[in-house]
């Protein structure tokens, strides 16, 4: 019976037919074709190449900072920015602020929420930035942080004040002089954060929570504790817990809150270091306590009525996300009037009822008033002055600093 | 490819004066090839020279980095992170011999046993690839959450006591410990097992189990010397295809993991990322991929597949 199938060869067959596909003059094995363009790519990129492709200083953008100012002929202007971070209405495809900025001044607002992360966008935009290109980006929206960083290597523009009356008159007075950005030259604060300590009350089970050393210390919460990836929250937190001021702290001082916590994350104490995400470890009571952002507790609050926030004694931190203008945006001047536009009580007050941040517009309780009573009474939204007194920024590093600080926090979280 | 140079000249008598038969066939594979071969060139050989580079360069971000064939980077590196490495390999390993334990008698059954409900059962293992990666392990984070059913019946039954004492989970919870971590990997990277396994599986000719029959082999007999050793290069190429991602992984570890289950993944990404140490960064990806590269090398030189994969 001959019943030739092709993948049915015998063995032999097999080896023969392998052998004629390697010694034939069409012979070319996926091995030797490997072997081949591995060694075509050393020796011809090779090492030469290797030394060619340093990455450049930063900071030296060739052919200065800023692009021509195409604002006048093209009405337009793009805005990237955090998800959730902008007033939708009912349909989930419409903001009304934006939709009014264009309504009055005719300039299209191309709304993009790609910031996810500061660590991640920077390694993002920072080729093109360094590279002394556009990044097709004319607003973004950056922790103070990074913000001061981008601000250090140069990368950010020169705001013109002439564009920004409103944005200079209302600016709330706890905004006004951050030391990596005196008199706001280069920056405006989108929104203000307030780190505080999240729980979940049936998780918790009658334990109370009322302070950082409550989280570090109660056995009963062993491996229920959360902090944050964002090191200046959760190093800033122990920092207060110890009495410290996270303004003005030494290195010692980033040592000691870093050993407190290094004790608690050996003894299984602190379960985990989460970025966003801690939001569904405290809803489900997997953290019975954590380091939050109010703004989010404050949502998370409407759909699971077990979570809730406390300020500790010792204080709170406070950060802000800020508005920046890259180097070689197109539409600077579209984007100065943008950020001019959320300086007005009005607009201000429709944006911070909707996102529960803390908002930085002077003046703006009145209108928040006429949308929603409760918000405007919210010493987390409109800061009273016990709030205010109680809240602490973390100092700005130079770059030096942050770099040990970082790698110490990172060998921290488990590297 | 010799047959065609040297076929019979054709019949037709409308062309009696043709011209020699086009040498084809010796550049056309190259020809071929070249759009492969731009992309390796663009996608993987000049990244791979941009990041040694990197990896053996000093400098800061505000200084720039300069190449200063500055070797002590991976001394340091290793030395610093060799913990995250073994684990890494750890993990990966049980997720692989997990994947296999799991995957094998499933290929076998949908290759020999599932008739009518082939098509079906091989959708049902196909079907969580519609869904993102990132999506379904946040949804292992439901399942096990430490109040969930899974969870108070894995203590009812003192399972977790068990796995407490040997070290793989912490106290009365599953979340965030290594067995996490390995569930985790297990459940992403269970379809790379079942595929190829199947598709080996399935080549096999089911007249050669009824030939070990009737040569009086008993089922056992006939599995461990026909089916399996037929089934060999399915095995490998689905070990390597689970390790080798399993091994580079961090979603798994970053989510269902704690502070001490990190895995050689996060720590690139918290260097690269977070700290903007590059040069460290880019020595551990080369150390991984050069680890990786050695341990699949030994495997498929043991196992003596060298020509079945």
């Amino acid at each position: 019976m001959e019943q030739y199938e092709p993948d049915r060869l015998t063995p032999a067959q097999v080896a023969a037919m392998r052998r004629s596909l390697r010694n034939g003059r069409a012979a070319m094995t996926r091995r030797s074709l490997l072997r081949a363009s591995a060694g075509g790519a050393l020796t011809l990129g090779g090492l030469g190449a290797l030394s060619a492709c340093g990455i450049p200083a930063a900071g030296k953008t060739e052919g200065g900072t800023s692009a021509e100012d195409h604002s006048a002929e093209e009405k337009t202007v793009s805005f990237s920015n955090w998800t959730e971070y902008m007033d939708v209405d009912d349909s989930g495809k419409h903001h009304p602020t934006l939709e009014a900025f264009t309504r009055r001044t005719g300039i299209k607002v191309k709304y993009t929420e790609d910031i996810n992360d500061n660590n991640e966008f920077f390694g993002k935009i920072k080729p093109q930035l360094a590279a002394g290109q556009d990044t097709g980006r004319d607003i973004i929206v950056l922790t103070d942080w990074l913000a001061a960083r981008l601000i250090r290597l140069g990368w950010v523009q020169k705001l013109d004040p002439s564009n920004l009356p409103h944005a200079y008159a209302n600016l709330s007075s706890q905004f006004r002089s951050p030391d990596w950005d005196p008199g706001r030259a280069y920056s405006y604060p989108w929104q203000g954060i307030s780190t505080v300590i999240a729980y979940n009350k049936k998780a918790l089970d009658g334990v109370e929570v009322k302070s950082v050393s409550d989280m570090l210390d109660n056995p009963k919460l062993k491996g229920r504790v959360g902090f944050l990836t964002e090191m200046r929250d959760s190093v800033g937190m122990t920092l207060l817990d110890m009495g410290k001021d996270p303004g003005k702290f030494t290195d010692d001082d980033y040592d000691a809150a870093i050993a407190r916590l290094q004790k608690a994350v050996d003894g299984g104490q602190i379960r985990r270091f989460t970025g966003n995400d801690y939001t569904s470890d405290i809803t489900s009571g997997d953290f019975a306590a954590c380091i939050a952002w109010a703004g989010d507790v404050v949502q998370l609050k409407a759909d699971s009525p077990d979570v809730d926030f406390v300020i500790p004694d010792s204080g709170y931190m406070t950060s802000s996300d800020n508005l920046l203008i890259p180097n070689k945006a197109r539409h600077k001047t579209n984007a100065e009037r943008l950020i001019d536009y959320y300086y007005e009580p009005q607009p201000a007050a429709e944006l911070a009822a909707y996102i529960n941040y803390v908002c930085p517009v002077d003046g703006v309780q009145a209108e928040l008033a006429k949308i929603d009573e409760d918000a405007a009474n919210n010493p987390l939204i409109i800061p009273d002055q016990a709030m205010q007194a109680k809240s602490h920024a973390f100092r700005s590093l130079s770059a030096k600093e942050e770099t040990a600080y970082e790698a110490q926090f990172a060998k921290l979280t488990g590297a | 490819m010799s047959t065609l140079t040297e076929a019979p000249p054709p019949l037709s008598p409308t062309a009696p004066e043709k011209k020699p038969p086009r040498r084809r066939g010796r550049w056309t594979p190259y020809w071929l090839l070249l759009p492969g071969l731009l992309w390796l060139l663009v996608f993987f050989a000049l990244p791979m020279i941009y990041q040694a580079s990197t990896s053996v360069q000093t400098g800061s971000l505000e200084e720039g980095y300069k190449v200063t064939w500055h070797f002590a980077t991976y001394w340091d590196a290793l030395s610093e992170y060799w913990p995250q490495f073994v684990r890494s390999v750890l993990y990966a390993a049980a997720a692989t011999i997990l994947c296999l334990v799991l995957g094998y008698p499933l290929a076998y059954l949908i290759a020999f046993r599932a008739g009518r409900w082939r098509n079906l059962i091989m959708i049902l293992v196909i079907a969580p690839f519609f869904t993102s990666f990132l999506i379904r392990t946040l949804a292992w984070k439901t399942i096990l959450a430490d109040g969930g059913p899974v969870v108070g019946a894995l203590n009812t039954l003192h399972v977790l006591d068990v796995t407490s004492w040997l070290g793989w989970t912490a106290g009365d919870r599953v979340l965030a410990t290594p067995l996490a971590v390995v569930c985790g990997l297990t459940y992403n990277f269970l379809p790379f097992m079942i595929l190829p396994l199947y598709t080996s599986l399935e080549r096999i000719d089911g007249r050669l189990h009824e030939a070990a029959g009737d040569l009086y082999a008993r089922p056992i007999t006939t599995f461990r010397k026909v089916t399996f050793p037929l089934s060999m290069p399915g095995v490998v190429s689905g070990t390597l295809l689970t390790f080798i991602p399993a091994a580079g992984d961090y979603v798994n570890a970053e989510l269902l993991g704690s502070t001490d289950t990190r895995m050689i993944g996060n720590v690139i990404q918290t260097q690269f990322l977070r700290v903007l140490d590059y040069p460290t960064a880019a020595a551990l990806s080369f150390i991984l991929m050069a680890a990786i590269l050695f341990m699949v090398t030994f495997y498929i030189r043991r196992s003596g597949t060298e020509d079945l994969v």
